[in-house]
């Protein structure tokens, strides 16, 4: 395989998030999913770093790193 | 690389207390990326707010910060700006804070175009107090007082800015994240009194009442009814039907109050 994508660390403050599915619904790339209360990652390969989850995110409870 | 949002945020507030996809957390945000793209400093920048769950917002920021009396944040804020003049002072608060008790405050800060920054968060109830209906509420919309429909006409926070004397109004949407800084950082370098109304959403007291099934509906109902001032230029007046202007809609340039009040001292004689 010769596809060299460097994946980004989507980092969850669990105790931060509240569930209200912002970062769910508007994720052009379906990465997240809601596990719970809490939203978790479900397909990190997917991810085009477009910061769209953090920047809506009202409870400062998602980061995406990313270089 | 990921938002260091957390400097400009006191140690051990977070999380804050505001409810599942409350559109306050979203403009707070966009509050602290506007305060780093301009470089302000904490002591040299004031944040002033009067009650309500909007006006919480102070609390949480590592700044000069003022939580007042209902309505009063503009009062108080003034004090604050003719005592030091350098500081950068940002008012922000509710809907029902801003346009109900505060109103005649609020008027009388844009009347005189004292140089502050206002932010108003409208997501169309009094959230804090369990969802009474406030002068931003749209007609036939419910709240607890209001369960047959909302009577009374909305205002329209832009145009009551205006008209009453800002020289710079701007506004936004909490979906439109990526838009809040920009608005607010343009606002806070605007000399004389900017107001910036960011239309939110209040799941809890307001959604629920009005047949929002979630946040998520709430939040799409922003991203439709909001219009780009430069995009509404080229559309037809139906087209515009139900749409809200979003940008900045109002810039003019005027005395502003401090230097006109230190003219006022040096008439007096006061600086001898
Ligand atoms: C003098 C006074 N009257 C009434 C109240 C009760 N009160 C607290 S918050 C609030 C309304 C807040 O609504 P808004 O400013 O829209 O903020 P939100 O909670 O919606 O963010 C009211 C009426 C009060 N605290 N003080
Ligand atoms: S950065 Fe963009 S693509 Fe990646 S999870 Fe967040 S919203 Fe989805
Ligand atoms: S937007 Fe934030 S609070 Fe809401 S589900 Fe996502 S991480 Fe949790
Ligand atoms: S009651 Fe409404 S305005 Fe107050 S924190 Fe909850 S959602 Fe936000
Ligand atoms: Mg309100």
């Amino acid at each position: 395989m010769s596809e060299e994508k460097k994946l980004p660390r989507i980092e969850i403050i669990e105790k931060y998030c509240k569930g209200c599915y912002i970062c769910v619904e508007f994720c052009p790339k379906k990465v997240l999913e809601m596990k719970g209360f809490v939203v978790s990652v479900k397909d990190l390969g997917a991810c085009i770093k477009c910061m769209q989850c953090e920047l809506r995110c009202p409870d400062f409870a998602i980061k995406v790193h990313a270089e | 690389m990921a938002y260091d949002y957390e400097s400009r945020i006191r140690p051990g507030k977070l999380p804050h207390i505001w409810c599942p996809g409350c559109g306050h957390g979203i403009v707070m945000k966009g509050l602290i990326r506007a305060m780093d793209t301009l470089s302000l400093k904490k002591e040299e920048t004031a944040i002033v707010s009067g009650i309500g769950c909007a006006s919480r917002l102070p609390g949480y920021m590592d700044c000069c910060t003022l939580h007042t009396a209902h309505g009063r944040a503009a009062a108080f804020a003034t004090g604050v700006k003719l005592a030091r003049p350098e500081m950068n002072v940002i008012l922000v608060g509710g809907d029902g804070d801003g346009t109900a008790i505060g109103g005649n405050h609020f008027i009388h800060a844009c009347r005189r175009n004292i140089d502050m920054t206002y932010i108003i968060m409208n997501n169309y109830i009094y959230g804090m107090t369990g969802g009474q209906f406030s002068p931003a509420t749209p007609t036939g919309h419910k709240a607890s007082t209001t369960p047959y429909g909302n009577p009374d006409p909305a205002f329209d926070i832009v145009k009551l800015a205006i008209g009453a004397g800002a020289t710079f109004v701007a506004r936004g949407t909490a979906y439109h994240a990526n838009q809040i800084d920009k608005l607010i950082a343009e606002a806070i370098q605007h000399k004389g009194f900017s107001v910036v109304e960011i239309l939110d959403d209040c799941p809890t007291t307001y959604g629920r009442r009005n047949k929002y099934k979630s946040v998520v509906e709430m939040m799409n109902r922003l991203k439709d009814v909001a219009v780009p001032v430069k995009a509404a230029e080229k559309m037809s007046a139906e087209q515009l039907e139900g749409k809200i202007l979003t940008g900045v809609l109002h810039k003019v340039e005027r005395p502003e109050y401090c230097d006109e009040y230190a003219k006022v001292i040096e008439r007096a004689g006061g600086n001898k």
